[in-house]
């Protein structure tokens, strides 16, 4: 469109691609806006929105930096984060060939079933063994195809000498279908083609559905070490400044950090005075003023003048890597909820083997000949295969998680339903979590004019207030005036001229304990105060929540005195100044009186906390470090969807409860029948597909259950 | 009997012709923004031309 001609031509092969992740897409007015408006930025040549996943690919030159295209999707309104290169690669491809596998059995088994049909219902002599035939033939490639997950999942186990759920499926389709052959091949009766087919693609429905839970989620730890510097200006000893990569700084070292950008070390200020952004690790709005001896860390980020800085600790050993590796050992702690499906169907498979040998050899005693006894052994094998429990829990899972979506919260992992609805005390961050983490100005003082010029300064800082008045002033649609030489003061504010009179956002006179800011526009001057406000449903969510059986209190690390006046207004009691150690010990204490924790915090502080809690849930404003510490996110400004995570929750188990004792009951009475041979290898297919598609079904009552109430 | 060397291949072309659609959609990316594709049905295209 507006990209200039000769770029096409030449530059078209050097275009490099860029992903970012934007949670802030709601609606195709959003998908439009990126798309026509991010090409207009010089040197972007095409955005891509998916709106499933929330990301966006850019492809541009490759001399535009990453941090370029974020400031520009922000000055469209949305939040952005720069990607890791294709972290879902691997997992995408995964889910591509089960879905892949899942059509070729689903070609297969109407095939195959018309055919099965047309025997059932009396072919016989001639025509039936033509169709067996037939049936061998679209079956076998079929099965090689669609049972490869299968396949190799039970090899890998066996390989391990460890038997999963994989090892009866694959035994009891292999057998079948050599079954199956052997009966075609000498012409006889039955064959069981069918069975084995739709076994597969039954199965492979679930793999899918389960596959497709996993990879809406993750983007990897390392999106949080993406925040620090890359790298630093050192000050050589003569005076000049070279810039050396992050990973090769040593501590000792002097750099100097211009304005705008981010720490790649901790280090302590030797020169200069500045005001630094430090939101990320402290998650506290407010600028923090710098000077000489102050101690600053990587990712803050300077937003006034240039500072030296004498470095301390460096790569692995800075304050963000520490909370990094945090998060990953608390993460780790927790993987001892091995999904309660899997325990079951491990403890099962086993079971499944030796009944199937049991009846082979009771039959075989009995004198039913080894066919006979071949086929009753494939028929307890199929009935008893442990599907309806493997999708007692998935099914549940997807179903609420799906109902969840649509309410505005993302679960990221099966298994956080399962924690979620054990939680039963609640402890949540102040800034960012029960408020909204923005100063939002209040601009109904300023006239139409005042909001144009407010904006055109304003969108000239990286400073929190102008970002918040920008914000404020954008969702109004207001349009920027044009503002000339707009000069930054560290410390006092913005400058500039506005049809030749100077035009100023500045740093009132009279500053209390209140944020503030003076727009001053020729002679006049209007002063916008800042409030960080409640979540206007808080209260609402924090009642939901104790009807539910959980209390709440609030564990921040922010000052004493704003954390007390927001815990008197909700009447909760409260923790101010914790560490992100002191959380960790928080959350501990609570365990060890036996109690189950959800953590709901939104900073970069609350990391461990996030990853050691029971369950955790983050807004989708919070840091990429956070979402990805979290079991769940919400999006928007309510705070509502908490309290509806534990209410599915708790459904959700029900439900699955309830699969259980139906799988359970269904196996009990099938085993004995498929034992005492009363069961073909069809009707077993067709018992085990019916028990899976009642669990299915029983699930999908939850879809209506984050409706009601709210 | 005849019937069926004229019926078993059709029946089995058109489901493998249902196959090969599904496996095309998906390697070109159907699959890939369901909801995406939903809303942008409603974008208009009309502010491409004031330009």
């Amino acid at each position: 469109m507006n990209a200039p001609a000769a770029l096409d031509q030449d530059d078209a092969a050097k275009l490099v691609g860029t992903r970012f992740t934007v949670p802030g897409m709601r609606c195709a007015g959003c998908i439009a806006k990126i798309e026509r408006e991010l090409p207009k930025v010089e040197g972007i040549e095409a955005a891509r929105v998916n709106f499933s996943s929330k990301r966006v690919a850019v492809h541009h030159l490759p001399g535009i930096e990453e941090e370029r295209i974020s400031e520009a999707l922000r000055e469209l309104g949305f939040e952005a984060q720069p990607l890791a290169e294709n972290p879902l690669g691997q997992e995408a491809e995964e889910k591509k060939q089960l879905t892949r596998a899942l059509g070729v059995a689903g070609f297969g088994m109407m095939n195959v079933m018309l055919l099965s049909v047309s025997v059932w219902a009396g072919a016989d002599g001639a025509t039936r063994e033509l169709f067996h035939w037939l049936s061998a033939l679209i079956a076998l490639p079929v099965i090689a195809y669609s049972g490869r997950p299968f396949f190799s999942s039970a090899l890998m186990a066996l390989r391990y000498r460890r038997t999963n759920m994989d090892v009866p499926i694959a035994i009891g389709v292999i057998l079948a279908t050599a079954l199956s052959l052997y009966e075609t091949i000498t012409g006889g009766e039955h064959a069981f083609f069918e069975s084995a087919v739709m076994l597969l693609f039954f199965l492979l429905a679930g793999r899918v559905l389960d596959a497709e839970m996993r990879t809406r989620t993750r983007a990897g730890i390392g999106a949080l070490l993406g925040r620090m510097g890359k790298s630093a200006s050192v000050i050589g000893a003569d005076g000049a400044t070279r810039r050396v990569d992050a990973q090769d700084l040593e501590p000792g070292m002097l750099v100097l950090v211009a304005a705008g950008e981010a720490l790649a070390a901790d280090g302590e200020v030797e020169e200069g005075s500045s005001s630094i952004d430090n939101a990320m690790l402290t998650g506290e709005s407010t600028p923090e003023p710098v000077g000489k001896g102050s101690a600053v860390h990587a990712g803050a980020i300077n937003l006034g003048a240039p500072i030296r800085v004498r470095l301390t600790r460096v790569a692995e050993d800075t304050a963000i890597a520490e909370i990094a590796r945090l998060m990953d050992e608390a993460g780790q702690s927790r993987s001892h909820y091995v999904r309660i499906a899997d325990r079951a169907s491990r403890a099962y498979a086993p079971v499944v083997h030796t009944l199937a040998l049991l009846a082979f050899a009771g039959w075989m005693i009995a004198g039913a000949g080894w066919y006979q006894s071949a086929v009753i052994a494939i028929a307890v094998l199929i009935i008893t295969c442990p599907c309806a429990m493997g999708l007692a829990v998935p099914a549940a899972q997807v179903v609420a998680s799906g109902a969840l979506l649509k309410r505005g919260l993302l679960v990221k992992d099966g298994s956080a339903l399962e924690r979620l609805a054990e939680c039963d005390v609640a402890l949540f961050d102040k800034t960012g979590t029960l408020t909204l983490g923005e100063p939002r100005p209040d601009i109904s003082r300023l006239s139409d004019e005042d909001r144009a010029v407010a904006l055109g300064l304003a969108q000239n800082s990286r400073h929190p207030l102008s970002r918040g008045l920008a914000d404020a002033l954008r969702a109004e649609g207001v349009d920027a005036a044009a503002i000339d030489d707009v000069t930054e003061l560290a410390g006092s504010g913005l400058a500039g001229t506005w049809k030749g009179v100077r035009a100023a956002l500045e740093r009132p006179d009279e500053t209390g304990a209140v944020l503030a800011t003076r727009l001053s526009v020729g002679e006049r001057a209007v002063t916008l105060t800042f409030a960080d406000p409640l979540r206007p449903d808080t209260t609402a969510t924090l009642e939901a929540l104790g009807e539910a059986g959980l209390s709440s209190s609030i564990l921040s690390g922010d000052r004493e005195q704003a954390v007390a006046e927001v815990a008197a207004r909700l009447g909760l009691e409260a923790r101010a100044a914790a560490s992100p150690q002191d959380k960790l010990a928080a959350l501990e204490r609570l365990r060890e009186q036996g109690r189950r924790p959800l953590m709901v915090g939104d900073g970069l502080n609350d990391g461990p906390a996030l990853a050691a809690a029971h369950a955790s849930i983050a807004p989708g404003t919070a840091s990429d470090a956070s979402q990805q510490a979290a079991d769940a996110v919400f999006i928007g400004e309510r705070l509502m969807p908490v309290a509806l995570a534990i209410r599915v929750a708790r459904a959700t188990m029900r439900i699955v409860r309830q699969n259980f004792v139906f799988a359970i009951g269904y196996n009990l009475l099938a085993i004995p029948l498929a034992l005492f041979g009363y069961v073909t290898p069809l009707i077993a297919a067709i018992a085990m597909s019916l028990s899976s598609l009642v669990v299915v079904a029983n699930s999908l009552r939850l879809a209506g259950s984050a409706k009601e109430a709210s | 009997m005849t019937g069926l060397t004229f019926l078993i291949p059709i029946a089995l072309g058109m489901g493998a012709l249902g196959l090969a659609a599904f496996f095309w959609s998906m390697k070109s990316g159907q699959y890939d923004d369901l909801d995406g594709a939903a809303n942008r049905i409603l974008i208009d295209e009309e502010l491409e031309e004031d330009e």
